[in-house]
């Protein structure tokens, strides 16, 4: 147990040197809402971020690609300023108003949904913002529910509104869908823009999933090797169709970034 | 459990939850009515839905049992009275209200060393579970106090305390806060640190983390340590109430064992077994009721 009271203990054994102040409006550099430079992490031997750098606009909707074990979660986490024992060195500038999506919905399950989804605020209008929150999903009247008692699909609706409730400025999302079936996840992927349009939180999206990348974001990152290996806009006409010449030669120059071959993929 | 017994029959068929089986035509309108009622046509393997007054049902069949026996002449009346006969004897013990004030003895004693008791142990089992110093003072000296039984104590507490009420109550209690202890302590320590992550994304306080994760999370283990707790409090007052005592349920079967009144004795066992039957009922029916948000097999 006292590994997590001690997870709560913030600054003072963290070893990564986070410079993690909130940040003005906009910083000298231009509307940045998150600015990473030379940010490295290791474990033991291993260097899994390597003098990485990345900069997120605000309002701006960024996905991370990566093989299993690039490093991604590390990332995530870093940015989350939740890996407080990992050794690390490098400037990270993001807000303080970080709101995190696991894969896991991660729902207390001692709580009734509104009161997971209101968790940490106070307030009567804090209850009302979680009512309608969990409207806008499609989950009116279960307010009251327990968290056993929803569908996978449901609880990770629920961990969606809990995160975007607070109004973050910067939401983290670790693969939210993985753990999800095809046509939740399309419902999932216009729940997901829908929200943000309404909240436009800057994002950082970790995904495997090449397809999902493409179909939610403005700008695929790829990690590889501890940095960012591509950096591609993602300027798509509106509906961003499968067949296009433009998104398979994206969806390619993507997979390449992986070392997928297309030739492996599509025959 | 009557579910169970129906299905196991028509289990055997093979039908499979998800109907992807090669029926033959002429058996498939069988096949599709089976399905049609729920769950039907496969075996389950949890215990099923609860039999009504369940709970019931053992301390019934023990109690016709030892009737049936007394009627039939198989037991000796001196070693084993007659339930009626100690239910008349539980009568005439209540009219002189001999058996009233004893039992408020027992009671007042069995409360207040659990009181103390629980008490003690959350306390320490928080503090030990929320900080690792704490954990490093306290943990030892409570692993080496469950080693030594409380009864063992007894000697060492009458020369502490005397023989009055005092000693009983603090025998009673370090009997009950182990338990509480090592339950609360197990459940604290093995609530999931993802949700301690979680605390800290959405920016909770230390107090706003104790009280909505730390204590909800551990409360499955605080009431199992509370059963255990119950049950330990009603142990210990018989033992304290045997050794030196002068009123009280274990007082009154001491003399009776004095007097040869086996009847006075069996009165005895069965007010120390309906307070353990009842007050362990009385945890169980918190848990439900605390732990609505749970789905186990328990139901
Ligand atoms: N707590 C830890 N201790 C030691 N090594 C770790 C720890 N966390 C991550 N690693 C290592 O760091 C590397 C990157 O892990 P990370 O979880 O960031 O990968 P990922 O890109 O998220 O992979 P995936 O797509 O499979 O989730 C892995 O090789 C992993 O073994
Ligand atoms: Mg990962």
């Amino acid at each position: 147990m006292a590994a997590h009271a001690g997870g709560l203990r913030n600054t003072a054994k963290n070893t990564a040197k986070n410079t993690a102040k909130d940040t003005a409006e906009d910083t000298a550099g231009g509307r940045a809402t998150v600015r990473i430079e030379g940010l490295v992490r290791s474990f033991g031997e291993r260097r899994v971020l390597d003098g990485l750098d990345l900069s997120i606009a605000t309002g701006e909707f960024v996905a991370l690609l990566g093989r299993s074990g690039s490093g991604k979660s590390t990332l995530l986490r870093a940015l989350a300023r939740l890996d407080h024992d990992v050794a690390g060195s490098g400037v990270l500038t993001a807000p303080d108003h970080v709101s995190v999506v696991f894969q896991d919905a991660r729902l207390l399950p001692w709580k009734r949904l509104l009161d997971n989804v209101v968790l940490g605020l106070d307030g009567p209008s804090a209850e009302q913002h979680g009512k309608d929150a969990l409207a806008e999903v499609g989950l009116a009247g279960r307010e009251r529910a327990w968290p056993v008692e929803l569908s996978g699909g449901e609880q990770q609706r629920v961990s969606l509104v809990r995160s975007l409730v607070r109004e973050p400025r910067l939401l983290l999302a670790d693969e939210p869908f993985g753990a999800l079936d095809a046509l939740t996840r399309i419902r999932m992927h216009a729940l997901l823009r829908r929200l943000c349009e309404r909240h436009r939180p800057a994002v950082l999206l970790v995904t495997h999933d090449v397809d999902e990348a493409i179909a939610l974001a403005d700008r695929v990152v790829v990690l590889d090797r501890g940095r960012i290996a591509a950096d591609l806009p993602v300027d798509l006409p509106a509906p961003r169709r499968h067949g296009s010449t433009a998104y398979a030669a994206l969806r390619g120059r993507l997979l390449g970034h992986l070392g997928v071959e297309l030739g492996e993929t599509a025959p | 459990m009557s579910t169970t017994s129906t299905t196991s029959t028509t289990g055997t068929t093979g039908t499979t939850a998800f109907g992807t089986e090669e029926a033959p035509a002429a058996d498939a309108p069988v096949t599709t009515a089976r399905r049609a009622r729920p769950g039907r046509g496969r075996k389950r393997l949890g215990p099923g839905r609860p039999v009504r007054y369940g709970w019931a049902l053992g301390p019934l069949l023990l109690l016709a049992v030892w009737a049936a026996g007394s009627g039939l002449g198989l037991f000796d009346p001196r070693s084993l009275p007659a339930p009626w006969t100690v239910a008349g004897t539980a009568g005439d013990l209540v009219a002189e209200g001999r058996l009233q004030s004893h039992l408020a003895t027992s009671a007042q004693r069995a409360l207040l060393g659990l009181l103390f008791g629980v008490a003690a142990g959350l306390v320490l089992a928080l503090v030990s579970g929320l900080s690792r110093l704490g954990e490093a003072v306290i943990d030892g000296p409570v692993q080496i106090k469950r080693a030594v039984p409380s009864l063992a104590l007894i000697p060492l507490l009458i020369l502490w305390f005397g023989i009055g009420e005092t000693m009983k109550v603090v025998t009673i209690a370090l009997g009950v806060f182990v338990p509480v202890y090592i339950h609360t302590h197990n459940g604290l320590r093995t609530i999931d640190n993802r949700y301690a992550e979680l605390a800290e994304t959405v920016r909770l306080g230390r107090w706003a983390f104790v009280r909505h994760v730390v204590l909800p999370g551990a409360l499955p283990g605080f009431l199992l340590g509370m059963r255990f707790a119950v049950t330990g409090a009603w142990l210990a007052l018989v033992v304290v109430e045997q050794v030196n005592a002068t009123s009280g349920i274990g007082y009154m079967m001491e003399l009776a064992r004095t007097y040869g009144q086996t009847d006075v004795i069996l009165v005895g066992l069965v007010v120390y077994g309906l307070l353990g039957l009842v007050s362990d009922a009385l945890v169980r029916i918190v848990e439900r009721r605390a732990l609505s948000w749970r789905r186990t097999l328990a139901g």
